[in-house]
């Protein structure tokens, strides 16, 4: 793929709208489809692999407004029955086009508390844009109207136009909810409860707020001052932010209740406790689950070697295993951390490949090595125990199984030898345990996800649950869905 | 933020404090413990074991030796400085009840750990034969409040400044070696000292527990980046120890992973003396 600079994006653009915009009739469906598809200024890709900075630098107003403009305003907007939280897409795309920017957003925040998070993270691909008809009509999901990027547009104008209006706030209630976790459920659910005129702790193990926004999605795919700001506007409507505060060992989540006086209790924990290939040779020195490389880049910034006290391992030859969008960013930031060469090892076909085709993309740009149809059979290491080579295997796609996805199957007396200087395993996350655990009666399914009712409810009275920790990894808006269904629930309960 | 309400230094590089933490007081029991964090922009993640806690006060205690940049800094702080995160307790608690005769062998700074564990013991009605070794005499902690809880008592140093001239897993075996045997081991302290402990019990058939302290950086089962191998099966030390079965342990896996960052580690601590040199001497030259 070729890199197209924003500079000739913006010219192009700005030129084509002019054309545009001195019409008088309206435009026809057939005049909206050939209006060209605004491509994503980003930076240059020798560029990025240097810097942490974000790849992605989001649409000018002349962009935002072209790409709305190619909206062929469906009646029955295939778009929202793909998104999770049904938002307005027609409605906000209408007025983007319109140059209402403003208005755009206010569309878009009647259903989704984090556009300029969703507008980045979300898989659009395989929700609203896989509908979209502009996208059928030209055979290609990738020439779908590009929702997500306007979102990010109209969000990110006002955060930094300030001209976002802080929600009203109900008299208070003299009720109090505990919410346990800072990601994207929980950040829901503390703004939704709030807002009814309860008051709101939310509790956070880490000494910083944001959940898998902040330790796991890397600065360059979502900068953090993005997610502080919502982190702000939460403190701003006089909800308490109590880090370093583990609920389970630090408090009971019964004694919130019992003892401290809490009306109902939300969890949202997550799905952090990575899973392994549980394969010869896991624990070798060089080995790391995607959680910790991440924790220690995002997190802990050790890309700043300078500054940061958190170590992190800059080998020359990096493998990761994993198809997902974690995959995706422990590789891309190994390339951001110096390595030589990254590899992705992945055991099905792109087509398969979970991750964002933007991110995808942004990773074979960044000079990302992928070895398809090929999986990790164990992990050799030398006399000192560290890794130095994957035995491999080659893969070739069987039957459907059960995820509708073709199932790989080993090609036998395959192994070859693949040699490397660390692995960094991202096959996803299991939920975590340590609530379920700590808590008598929370109910839970076999893989530790806590089981919750309809409204959001679990097995304990007054306490919900939502996000990864009840539906196993997932994406930054389902997690916010769950959220938005269970603060519903609250404040239900709670009347 | 955590208030620092004691200070002592016990030995030539060992600290201890008392740290205003009500929660973490309230909830700890032997054998948790928390992670600390100087500095929440760029400081780095340590677990560090509670000593002691006063639930009345709303305090605890921690005990640490100055090996890097983050207890080197950690020990210059004073009395009414603060710590900017400490999360805890963490961990399974110590499994404790009366098994009968409990050995308690502590070396270096494993003896801080062992403290809690030998109070509870003893509390359980159990009859305590504690071991302490260290390097050398400088390097005994605790001594006092050790002998004070045991029924029987050894000391002994490598260099044969103070007590027995010994490896404490000589006094182990000779105490195993005794009809009746004794019916537990807790062994804490480096590594080797622990791999060995276990090797000196083994052929005795006696429960020897041991509590790992690896790299970390969550401490609630998230990064994966403390797991060890236990009976050929990984194990995560921040929620599924930090104490194992010492005959499954594979130690030498342990270690290894333990110096992963070494590079890094002696570069940070080395840049951390030099900038205090720089310092100390800035602050003579007006």
């Amino acid at each position: 793929m070729s890199h197209s600079s924003p500079e000739t994006l913006a010219l192009e653009a700005r030129q084509e709208l002019e054309g545009l915009l001195k019409r008088t009739t309206p435009l026809t469906p057939k005049e909206r489809i050939a209006i060209t598809a605004q491509e994503m200024p980003t930076q240059d890709p020798a560029v990025r692999r240097r810097n942490v900075q974000e790849v992605a630098l989001g649409y000018t107003p002349e962009q935002a407004r072209l790409e709305s403009m190619r909206c062929l305003q469906c009646r029955n907007a295939p778009c929202v029955q793909g998104c999770p939280v049904r938002i307005d897409i027609p409605g906000f795309l209408k007025a983007a086009a319109d140059g209402d920017f403003q208005g755009a957003c206010s569309i878009i925040k009647k259903n989704s508390l984090l556009p300029a998070v969703c507008g980045r993270v979300c898989p659009q691909e395989t929700q609203c844009q896989e509908h979209c008809t502009v996208g059928k009509a030209l055979k290609s999901v990738d020439k779908a109207v590009s929702i997500g990027r306007v979102e990010r547009f109209v969000a990110d104008l006002e955060r930094e136009s300030g001209s976002a209006v802080a929600p009203t706030i109900k008299p208070a209630t003299g009720k109090k909810v505990a919410v346990i976790g800072t990601g994207p459920a929980s950040i829901t659910v503390a703004a939704d409860v709030r807002r009814e005129g309860h008051q709101v702790v939310m509790f956070e193990a880490f000494h910083k707020p944001g959940g898998v926004l902040v330790y796991g999605i890397p600065e360059f795919r979502l900068p953090k001052a993005i997610v502080q700001k919502e982190i702000d506007a939460l403190t701003g409507m006089g909800v308490e932010l109590k880090t370093n505060f583990v609920i389970g060992r630090t408090r009971k989540l019964k004694a919130l209740i019992e003892e401290d006086g809490f009306d109902a209790v939300f969890i949202g924990t997550g799905a952090g406790l990575p899973k392994f290939m549980n394969i010869e040779g896991e624990n070798l020195v060089g080995v790391f689950s995607a959680n910790e490389y991440l924790t220690r880049a995002n997190l802990m910034k050790a890309y700043d070697f300078e500054r940061a006290d958190t170590p992190i391992s800059r080998p020359g030859r990096v493998a990761v295993l994993g198809g997902g969008n974690v995959a995706m960013d422990a590789a891309r930031t190994a390339v951001r951390l110096g390595a030589e060469e990254v590899h992705i090892i992945y055991r099905r076909t792109e087509v398969e490949m979970p991750a964002r085709i933007e991110e995808l993309a942004h990773a074979k740009e960044e000079g990302v090595i992928f070895h398809l149809l090929e999986n990790a059979k164990r992990l050799i290491g030398d006399k000192d125990g560290c890794v130095t080579a994957l035995e491999c295997l080659r893969y070739e796609l069987g039957e459907p199984d059960a995820s509708g996805r073709r199932r790989p199957v080993e090609v036998k007396g395959s192994e070859f030898i693949r040699e490397i200087d660390a692995v960094i395993v991202a096959i996803g996350n299991d939920s975590n345990p340590l609530i379920p655990r700590t808590t008598d009666g929370l109910q839970t399914t076999k893989w530790g996800n806590i089981i919750v009712d309809e409204t959001g409810k679990t097995s304990i009275d007054r306490v919900y649950a939502g996000g990864d920790i009840v539906l196993g990894a997932a994406t930054v808006i389902l997690a916010m869905g769950e959220g938005r269904r269970a603060a519903a629930s609250i404040n239900e309960r709670l009347k | 933020m955590n208030k620092i309400l004691a200070r002592t230094q016990l030995s030539d590089d060992v600290y201890m404090m008392r740290l205003d933490a009500p929660y973490i007081a309230r909830e700890r029991l032997p054998g948790q413990f928390v992670i600390l964090q100087l500095d929440n922009e760029f400081g780095e993640r340590i677990p560090l074991t509670i000593a002691d806690a006063d639930p009345v006060e709303g305090s605890i205690t921690i005990i640490f030796q100055a090996v890097g940049k983050t207890t080197h800094i950690l020990a210059d702080k004073q009395v009414g400085d603060s710590v900017q995160s400490v999360l805890g307790p963490l961990g399974q608690p110590t499994h404790i009840e009366k098994f009968g005769t409990v050995v308690c062998v502590g070396g270096g700074i494993g003896v801080a750990p062992l403290h809690p564990i030998v109070k509870g013991m003893k509390a359980a009605g159990n009859r305590i034969i504690v071991i302490v070794g260290a390097r050398t005499k400088g390097l005994v902690i605790l001594e006092e409040q050790m002998r004070a809880l045991a029924d029987e008592f050894i000391i002994c140093t490598d260099d044969g400044s103070l007590g027995r001239k010994a490896l404490v897993t000589e006094p182990l075996k000779e105490v195993c070696g005794r009809i009746p045997k004794p019916d537990m081991v807790v062994a804490i302290g480096p590594p080797i000292m622990m791999k060995f402990c276990a090797e000196a019990t083994r052929p005795f058939g006696v429960h020897t527990m041991v509590s790992l302290n690896t790299i970390m950086i969550d401490g609630t089962g998230m990064c994966g980046g403390c797991r060890v191998t236990v009976g050929g099966q990984t194990k995560f030390v921040c929620v599924d120890g930090p104490e194992f079965d010492g005959h499954q342990v594979d130690f030498d896996n342990m270690m290894q992973r333990l110096k992963a960052y070494r590079k890094h580690e002696d570069h940070a601590h080395k840049q951390c003396h030099l900038n205090a040199e720089i310092r100390s001497k800035e602050s003579i030259t007006p």
